[in-house]
């Protein structure tokens, strides 16, 4: 099989390396060769966030260049439009509709583009989905990035009961429930 | 068959250290280094610490190696800076049990200060250098590096980098070896380092350096992968998987000891290819050897010395491929802020509203530098700003630090400010000190520290009282302690301090908003009724505040952790629980 790319993109602190993880785990139980690439340290701290994926028959190279994204996962619009080069021509953007201002344009040093989602459907396969709504109408609003996973889940080659055991064995205990509901909502959009 | 699992680069140099049956390991955490002890810590059989900085983690591991066990010390390449002196001179002493220093460089400067080059350092003080590609490398070059250590008595180095670290890769585990510790023989002439001993040392580490060089191509770890001849490369560690996908018929000399280099090997496969290019990040350590032996080689003509590479970067230039690509779109930057809630902010909203200037140091507070805060005027390294402003004020005089201080966190403190403290009391400096107080290591992730009364391996323990150290320890009388979140008691604090012609330290307590012991307050919310649209509460940067399109202010209650300090702010009574 081509290497798969797969990439995740955020806001330090909305769950890229959770969401990352779970995908690893489903990738080396699938007998697939993976490599994960992740930021941590500085950037984490409310920054831009780019996670990368890639799984196949031997995977070299740890990150995802320009033009190669076979799935672009973004959990935050303004993050969907700066990582949107990354992806192949027939590649899928699944995007969260939420805004979250980065702090040069709280200060109003730079404007937030408006209509950002519209311009991405005009260049590319765009899935939207407003998972914070979502995740509050299932009551928990932390599980937001697992509905964009589940919606992404589509776009990639597991199994719906491996996305489930996987999610079970990488999310704390006790959120278990949760997330699964979160996933399921996700995977039925 | 054994067991698989997905491990970080950092994850799987721990598992290598238990596995090539390390007994201790010393640390002081630095990204990209710092999961390397989180992950040695889960296994018992390892005695694993935070040290307070890094030349203290190198002296505890080389007398873990006197006393005859297995000891690894990781740091992030600055870290080798303050560890170099003991570095350079157990070089000549060499090892009784194994010695690996696992240097974490990080191209590209994700989280740190500059971008040197460790391989540099460890050819200065001539041990081997030994760089993995992979996380499954990572483990197996870990005890590849133990058993170099101990076969030629020297201490080596284990050079990561960033991509390599937080990268995960499937590694298969294995089992632990149990090495006998070695009984400890008195023998001055290899341990006490004076002059005379020393002379007699330092024709064996240049024997040593040329055995290892001789033998290289016998190690495991340096491999030739013929291919086309047309193009040759040498190369090592994260590179080596750019070249694999870039250029994948290219024959390959692939380096896993960097230092010192198989010349015979190098001279050989040279020979074999019409072209033949050097792919190494950062400096040309490898190319110029290579050329200073008369062979025809490419490097940094075409590439940098800056940044991490990637395989589109070699396509580009060794194929003079130029792939047409989408052009990425102008949007905002998005930089790293300080968290909602994090104390660092009250503090330098506080400077910023006195007008003053701050010398920085190193953690999430070198943030205080960028807007809307603005308030750090230098950082350089750990510990050092302390020290800049003593030198500010000995060039300047009292005049020039009167609307100064200095800002250091708690670790840093620990780390190397005390020295810089204690050098402004003794020279009669007049600074005023902040130390930012947050119970912990912030920007690695929460690492504890001797201040914090918890050991790496989760002890309690009596902490090292900053008061006590500072005030009945050093001696400077006019030392105390206020919470981060009074603003008017930190305020006056400052104002009087600054003033005063004399040393003066001020502990600003309050935990880190991220630590899990101290639980987000309910958030606030802003009452419309009451908000007059001022943008006070917008001066100090809290990213959980935002202004909408219409011009009214929100706060998002998922970011918002109930510190207070834009409740404290607002004239209008307008922030409400």
């Amino acid at each position: 099989m081509q290497t798969k790319n797969i990439m995740i993109v955020g806001v330090g602190g909305q769950g890229t390396l959770l969401t990352s993880r779970i995908l690893g785990g489903l990738t080396l139980r699938a007998g697939f060769d993976v490599k994960l690439s992740e930021v941590h340290g500085m950037a984490q701290r409310g920054g831009s966030v780019v996670t990368f994926v890639r799984y196949g028959d031997k995977v070299n190279e740890p990150i995802v260049e320009e033009g190669q994204a076979d799935v672009l996962i973004a959990f935050e619009k303004l993050e969907a439009l700066r990582y949107a080069h990354f992806l192949k021509k027939d590649g899928v953007l699944i995007v969260n509709d939420q805004r979250i201002d980065p702090m040069p344009v709280v200060i109003g040093a730079a404007q937030y583009p408006e209509g950002i989602i519209e311009d991405l459907e005009k260049k590319y396969k765009v899935l939207k989905i407003d998972a914070q709504k979502a995740a509050l109408e299932i009551g928990n609003p932390r599980t937001f990035n697992i509905i964009v996973l589940g919606m992404a889940a589509k776009h990639m080659d597991f199994s719906h009961e491996d996305w489930l055991d996987v999610i079970a064995k990488t999310v704390p205990e006790k959120t278990i429930e949760v997330n699964t509901k979160a996933f399921e909502l996700g995977y039925g959009m | 068959m054994s067991e698989k699992k997905l491990m970080l680069g950092n994850e799987a140099i721990a598992r290598g250290a238990y596995e090539a049956g390390v007994k201790v390991s010393a640390a002081y955490p630095g990204t990209p280094s710092t999961e390397i002890s989180e992950n040695i810590v889960k296994y018992d059989e390892i005695y694993a610490e935070w040290s307070p900085n890094e030349k203290v983690a190198m002296e505890v591991a080389i007398g873990a190696s006197m006393a005859g066990s297995r000891a690894l010390v990781s740091m992030k390449h600055v870290g080798v800076n303050v560890a170099s002196d003991p570095l350079y001179t157990v070089s000549y002493i060499g090892v009784t049990g194994g010695l690996v220093l696992v240097a974490a460089d990080d191209p590209g400067m994700y989280s740190s200060q500059n971008e040197q080059d460790s391989r540099a350092v460890a050819r200065a003080a001539h041990i081997p250098v030994i760089e993995p590609s992979d996380s499954s490398e990572a483990k197996e070059f870990v005890k590849f590096a133990f058993d170099l250590s101990e076969k030629y008595d020297t201490p080596v180095m284990l050079r990561t980098t960033t991509r390599l670290s937080h990268s995960q890769g499937i590694v298969e585990l294995e089992e632990r070896f149990e090495p006998i510790d070695i009984p400890y023989e008195k023998n001055i002439a290899k341990n006490v380092m004076m002059p005379g001993n020393a002379i007699k040392r330092h024709p064996v580490v240049e024997a040593r350096e040329k055995q290892m060089a001789e033998d290289g191509a016998d190690f495991p770890v340096n491999r030739i992968e013929m291919n086309d001849t047309k193009i040759g490369v040498i190369t090592s560690g994260i590179p080596y998987q750019y070249v694999k996908e870039a250029i994948p018929n290219a024959s390959v000399l692939k380096l896993g000891v960097v230092n010192p280099l198989p010349r015979k090997m190098i001279e050989d496969f040279a020979k074999k290819v019409d072209k033949l290019y050097i792919i190494e990040e950062l400096d040309p350590i490898i190319e110029e050897q290579v050329k200073s032996w008369g062979i025809d080689c490419i490097g940094k003509e075409i590439l940098t010395i800056q940044g991490e590479y990637s395989a589109n970067m070699l396509r580009k230039a060794i194929l003079g491929e130029n792939n047409a690509l989408t052009a990425p779109a102008q949007v905002p930057m998005r930089p790293p802020i300080l968290c909602p809630g994090c104390p660092h902010r009250a503090t330098f909203y506080a400077l910023k509203k006195l007008g003053l200037h701050a010398a920085g140091d190193i953690g999430c507070y070198t943030l205080g530098a960028v807007v809307p805060l603005g308030v750090v005027d230098t950082t350089v390294c750990m510990g050092s700003s302390i020290s800049t402003l003593h030198g500010m004020e000995k060039a300047g005089g009292r005049e020039f630090i009167k609307d100064w201080v200095a800002v250091i966190g708690d670790s840093t403190f620990m780390h190397t400010g005390v020295n810089s403290l204690i050098n402004m009391f003794y020279n009669q400096g007049t600074g005023t000190v902040l130390i930012l107080d947050n119970s912990t290591t912030g920007m690695t992730g929460h690492q504890d520290h001797a201040a914090t009364g918890k050991t790496l391996k989760g002890e309690t323990v009596l902490a090292v009282d900053l008061y006590k150290l500072c005030h009945d320890g050093i001696g400077i009388e006019n030392t105390r302690v206020v919470s981060a979140f009074d603003s008017e008691a930190l305020t006056a604090a400052i104002k009087e301090e600054v003033a005063r012609e004399k040393v003066s330290v001020i502990i600003v307590q309050a935990p880190c908003a991220l630590l899990k012991s101290n639980k987000p307050k309910p958030a606030f919310r802003i009452d419309p009724d009451k908000c007059v649209r001022c943008g006070m509460c917008m001066k100090p940067g809290c990213p959980a505040i935002t202004k909408k399109p219409d011009g009214a202010v929100a706060i998002d209650a998922t970011l918002c952790n109930g510190c207070g300090l834009c409740e404290g702010l607002c004239k209008k009574g307008a922030i409400v629980r």
